[in-house]
């Protein structure tokens, strides 16, 4: 039932308890259960919501930044990715292979506020050796989601 | 100027299923439940590999059978799914969907007066088809209680010494009926005793919500008297890529064959490249689709359950089979009304068979959002039809 929960809530987290257990056919008490295991162990981190900021009228500009550093003696790169992601602005940071190390994705008011982050702040941590700077342009699809115009049912009404 | 068409075919009767739609048609923003194929896409893999057929220009025939790899792959997967064997060389055709299979079957086994057993509610195509190809339909009424299975008792009943083929069309389109291994074992029996041939119509055999699909043919003395047809229109959302296979014995394949190289020449030949993609990396897919289907069931269900509604639960195919008769009114007028009312179209049971009065063929080949809309609409319906009657709702 585990896989099949989190398929389903992963798409849609506000279908009720109710709901979901009919659909996945099993006692509502076993939804409860299993989503309260689910945040405890940490598989479930948070039940956001995928918003697409264009439409609406309050400016966001979206950066993804590759950083290179040199890691910490003992440490590696998880305490440079926690200085990093300390940062509320700081949406998220992985650490990639390839020619640099952690990504980071930032969003801020305008290019200018994401640009100062990113020479004020960033640039500026003694383990940082360098950065490159790409700002989100379009966003086509996200978590899944295709951002443009739903598509019509262009099935015949009614078939055999 | 004399009447040039046929009689036969003037008289079959046209699809109930037109009248219908011909409504629905002219109403703005109706819901319609009555489509008999997959909201699904074709998985984007699979359109690929057509798209890079064409690409390529594998524009020409492929040989009369259908593509070798394809046959093979056919094989592969009934062997692995099904545990059947076939031969890929002479023992598979790929046609031009079940349909076409369904069509030559029966022409390429029927004698002029041969009988044909038909269980109803079915779909719509197997007795015109049995007419066309100059057999005798005769209807088989499954019932309510039997959940729409075929029962040994029904089929020993129906048959006479010219009865020469059975159609089994489980999963079934309309009910959801399935049939599980017993009851296959039981038809099998009846099947071998009088001689009589089989012709499977398997198309829905990836969509079963209980156990794994069995098929006829597996069962022993049964591959050699049956017809194995199905396809990928419903279980891979290829609808509109027009492609089904048959498989059997080789003397039946090799006149289905005959007829198809005369009529058909090949199946598309893009559609069987993109096939032979779909059987090789398609599980996945075909899984989410299951899983969400039952999903969509088990609200249907419960959704019924709560308003009183009578329904058996069905464990195959996309569709739920609610009966109404305790509105005391005819399937056509229930419909016509929940149309014309409530903006919903749903398919009357008698659409696929006179037994189908009294039921109402319900899809759920639709998202959840939808189906929760149609469903309050026929909760709605349902409770001002009962206080019509000056009955209580549960």
């Amino acid at each position: 039932m585990r896989e099949e929960l989190l398929a389903v809530i992963e798409k849609n987290s506000r279908m009720d308890l109710k709901e979901l257990a009919v659909i996945l056919g099993v006692e509502e008490i076993d939804v409860v259960n299993e989503l309260a295991a689910l945040e405890a162990e940490g598989v479930i981190c948070g039940y956001h919501t995928l918003i697409n900021w264009e439409k609406t009228s309050i400016d966001k500009v979206t950066a993804l930044i590759e950083v290179r550093v040199t890691p910490q003696r003992g440490q590696g790169f998880d305490s440079i990715a926690e200085r990093i992601y300390k940062y509320p602005e700081v949406r998220s940071v992985y650490l990639i292979s390839g020619g640099y190390d952690l990504m980071v994705i930032l969003e801020g008011k305008s290019l200018r506020e994401v640009s100062s982050f990113v020479s004020d702040k960033l640039s500026t941590l003694e383990t940082v050796l360098s950065t490159a700077t790409h700002f989100i342009l379009k966003k086509y699809k996200d978590h899944g989601t295709v951002f443009s115009q739903k598509k019509e049912d262009e099935r015949e009404m009614i078939t055999p | 100027m004399r009447n040039p068409l046929a009689d036969k075919v003037v008289e079959i009767k046209p699809s109930g299923i037109r009248k219908f739609f011909d409504i629905v048609s002219e109403m703005k923003d109706a819901i319609s439940l009555g489509v008999g194929e997959p909201d699904f896409d074709t998985p984007w893999h699979i359109r690929d590999e057509g798209i890079y057929a064409l690409e390529k220009g594998k524009t020409f025939y492929t040989s009369n059978s259908g593509l070798r790899e394809l046959r093979q792959e056919i094989c592969h997967y009934l062997k692995r799914k099904q545990g059947i064997s076939y031969r890929w060389n002479d023992q598979v055709l790929i046609t031009v969907g079940g349909s076409e299979a369904i069509d030559i079957g029966l022409r390429a086994m029927l004698n002029p007066g041969d009988q044909v057993l038909i269980p109803q509610p079915s779909y719509v195509s197997y007795e015109p088809c049995t007419i066309l190809a100059g057999g005798v339909p005769v209807t088989i009424p499954l019932k309510g209680e039997n959940e729409f299975r075929l029962t040994a008792k029904e089929l020993e009943d129906a048959i006479t010494d010219k009865t020469k083929v059975l159609i089994l069309p489980f999963p079934n389109n309309p009910t959801g009926a399935i049939m599980e291994q017993k009851d296959l074992e039981a038809i099998a029996e009846v099947v071998i005793k009088h001689d009589i041939f089989v012709m499977s119509d398997e198309i829905y055999s990836e969509l079963t919500y209980k156990e794994k699909h069995v098929s006829i043919a597996s069962l022993p003395g049964m591959q050699e008297r049956t017809v194995l047809i199905n396809g990928f229109s419903k279980a891979y959302a290829m609808t509109g890529w027009r492609l089904g296979y048959a498989c059997g014995p080789k003397e039946m394949i090799e006149q289905m064959t005959k007829i198809h190289q005369f009529a058909i020449m090949c199946a598309p030949t893009t559609s069987q490249y993109a096939a032979v993609e779909a059987l090789k990396n398609g599980d996945a897919d075909v899984e989410e689709m299951r899983t969400a289907y039952n999903q969509r069931r088990r609200f249907l269900m419960n959704a019924f359950r709560e308003m009183g509604l009578e329904c058996f639960e069905p464990y195959g195919a996309f569709y739920v089979f609610p009966c109404i008769k305790e509105f005391g009114m005819t399937s056509d007028e229930f419909a016509t009304r929940f149309l014309e009312e409530e903006k919903v179209a749903a398919v009357p049971g008698t659409a696929f068979g006179d037994c189908g009065e009294g039921y109402l063929r319900i899809s759920y080949a639709y998202s959840l959002e939808k189906l929760k809309v149609a469903v309050g609409r026929l909760e709605r319906f349902v409770k001002k039809l009962r206080a019509e009657q000056g009955r209580q709702n549960p």
